[in-house]
């Protein structure tokens, strides 16, 4: 059946992280800013605290697709207590899984591992890179310094 | 059917490719139409045989391009009922054509005159009004919905003796509602308003007589009515084309040209700087005849015969939602729609597997989509080239999609 192709891409796990994302909401302390791409009709809202260059919590809000949500909520789970330079990384070894390159790194990103089989629905890729574009922005906004970092960004296809 | 549909398909070469496995099912042509053979061919021909640069040539092609580009014109004219080729100007598409309009606004709008336009407007019909209104100090209004309709009601209290402009789509690219822009006009006139059409979505699918609408200004797109990308139009009434300033300067467009001033050429040649779109022009007029050839009232039949056979079936789909109106009367042939559950890009990818092509996002109509209380929606429109069998298959993999997601 056609949509059996479906299932590389709608694995259950990224359907369970979309459906129940981890790390779903806002936090308390900060200041949000809006990164409107209206293109898609996905909107996310990253918050996340910063201690000494590390990622102590970090929140996303917002309605999207199964893929941006899955994503998200991936990215939440393997950033937090991470430092600001791996999570950096780890949006560049995302990023790059996601356009079909395959690299051992990619192990990295737990569940976002997951999300490869993006690389066969190329109109998709945004959606999935989403959430780590946003973190990117808010961690070059917030420099590794303890502030409060709010982003929001819509999914450009 | 009330066309000759498998001659008219047999014209669309690329209809017969299969996407995903699957035959393709083009159901976005809200978003683009595809070009028959014969538009094609006409293109073909002309840089062929006919090309050089229009209006300046003595030689002999510069007077077929010409020729060929006036006589689109003159297509156009005909299928639009202006009264004169004067008020047929060839733009890029709808979103200049109205730039061009709201370009005008800002010469004659005062601080505190009124701009109405509805919500369900596409962002070409907003943002160059919002950009007229921030530079001149003038209000713009919007007038709401209704029961997934223009409330007219609204309309009369938003428009008023402040008004300056009103600013509507003939038929919308969401909700496929068809609104009486007709009456509309008459409302504007009676408050000395202006009244602008959007007519992308109604042009290719209906007739249109801008006479008998008796609207200012009227707009649409080549591509949207099987003619190439780059070419629209702009009509004016003469009156107001003559007060209007030209948007763009350089060639073409001038009389006389002295070191520290010009003049302009008249109407239509006014607002055409720069050597034009000619093969987008002819591209049109070969569209307009092709369509012309078939009935635009047949046009407009076979879509509705498409909706009142799709819209029970889908009606019937436990969580479906459509928007816009109940009677397929008052709407084109344009369904949005969700899936309880589901987000539309992923009902979009859902049904590109099983080849059938629609659009999910916002449309270009955000503030649209916003005051639905959405964040998206997935979107089927039809043209000349659809058939019962496509009706089906769209339902089928909306079925198939619930099934493969649970929902």
């Amino acid at each position: 059946m056609a949509l059996s192709k479906l299932d590389n891409l709608y694995r259950q796990v990224i359907l369970d992280h979309s459906s129940h994302p981890h790390h779903h909401g806002q936090l308390q302390d900060g200041e949000t800013v809006d990164l409107n791409n209206p293109t898609c009709g996905d909107v996310i809202k990253l918050s996340l605290k910063l201690d000494g260059g590390t990622i102590t919590d970090i929140a996303f809000d917002g309605s999207g697709c199964s893929i941006s949500t899955a994503s998200a909520s991936m990215m939440t789970d393997t950033v937090i207590g991470k430092k600001s330079e791996e999570a950096l990384e780890l949006a560049d070894i995302f990023s790059e899984m996601v356009q079909g390159k395959t690299d051992d790194r990619q192990e990295k990103l737990g569940d976002g591992a997951l999300l490869s089989g993006v690389a066969k629905f190329p109109q998709r890729i945004k959606c999935a890179t989403l959430a780590w574009n946003a973190l990117k922005k808010a961690l070059e906004n917030s420099n590794g310094s303890s502030e409060v970092a709010n982003l929001s960004g819509h999914c450009e296809i | 059917m009330t066309i000759e549909i498998e001659k008219i398909r047999s014209d669309f070469q690329i209809l017969d490719q299969i996407v995903n496995d699957e035959p393709l099912v083009y159901l976005d042509s809200a978003a683009t139409t595809q070009k028959p053979q014969q538009v094609l061919d006409v293109i073909r021909a002309y840089y062929e045989h006919d090309n050089a640069n229009v209006h300046r040539g003595v030689h002999t092609l510069a007077e077929r391009a010409t020729a060929d580009y006036e006589a689109s014109r003159d297509k156009v004219r005909a299928f639009i009922n202006a009264s004169s080729r004067k008020e047929v100007l060839f733009t890029r598409g709808t979103t200049t054509a109205l730039n061009w309009v709201a370009k005008f606004a800002e010469q004659i709008l005062q601080p505190e005159d009124e701009i109405v336009i509805s919500i369900m407007e596409h962002h070409s019909n907003i943002i160059p009004w919002q950009q007229a209104a921030a530079k001149t100090g003038a209000i713009l209004k919007f007038v709401y919905l209704k029961d997934g309709e223009l409330d007219m009601a609204d309309l009369r209290t938003k428009v008023t003796n402040r008004t300056k402009f009103v600013s509507i789509t003939h038929v919308s690219n969401v909700l496929g509602v068809i609104n009486p822009v007709k009456e509309i006009a008459q409302i504007a006139h009676e408050h000395g308003a202006i009244m602008v059409v959007d007519g992308a979505q109604s042009t290719p699918h209906m007739s249109v007589d801008v006479q008998d609408l008796n609207c200012d200004f009227f707009a649409f797109s080549g591509h949207k009515m099987a003619g190439p990308t780059g070419i629209g139009v702009l009509y004016g009434k003469e009156a107001l084309l003559n007060q209007m300033n030209p948007i763009e300067f350089g060639g073409e467009m001038i009389d006389f040209v002295y070191e520290q001033s010009a003049t302009w050429k008249e109407l239509p040649w006014k607002f055409e700087a720069g050597t034009p779109n000619i093969a987008g022009s002819i591209g049109l007029g070969a569209a307009v005849d092709y369509l012309i050839e078939i009935g635009i009232d047949n046009i407009h039949q076979h879509e509705q015969d498409l909706l009142n056979y799709v819209m029970p079936k889908l009606r019937e789909i436990e969580g479906l939602t459509i928007y816009g109106p109940e009677d397929n009367h008052r709407r084109g042939g344009v369904i949005a729609f969700n899936l309880d559950g589901l987000h539309p890009h992923d009902v979009a990818t859902a049904l590109d597997m099983e080849g059938v092509a629609v659009r999910a996002g916002h449309h270009c109509a955000q503030p649209l989509i916003d005051y639905l209380d959405l964040p998206a929606t997935a979107r089927a429109s039809f043209y000349i080239y659809n058939t019962f069998a496509d009706c089906d298959k769209l339902v089928e993999a909306i079925k198939l999609t619930k099934a493969f997601f649970g929902v």
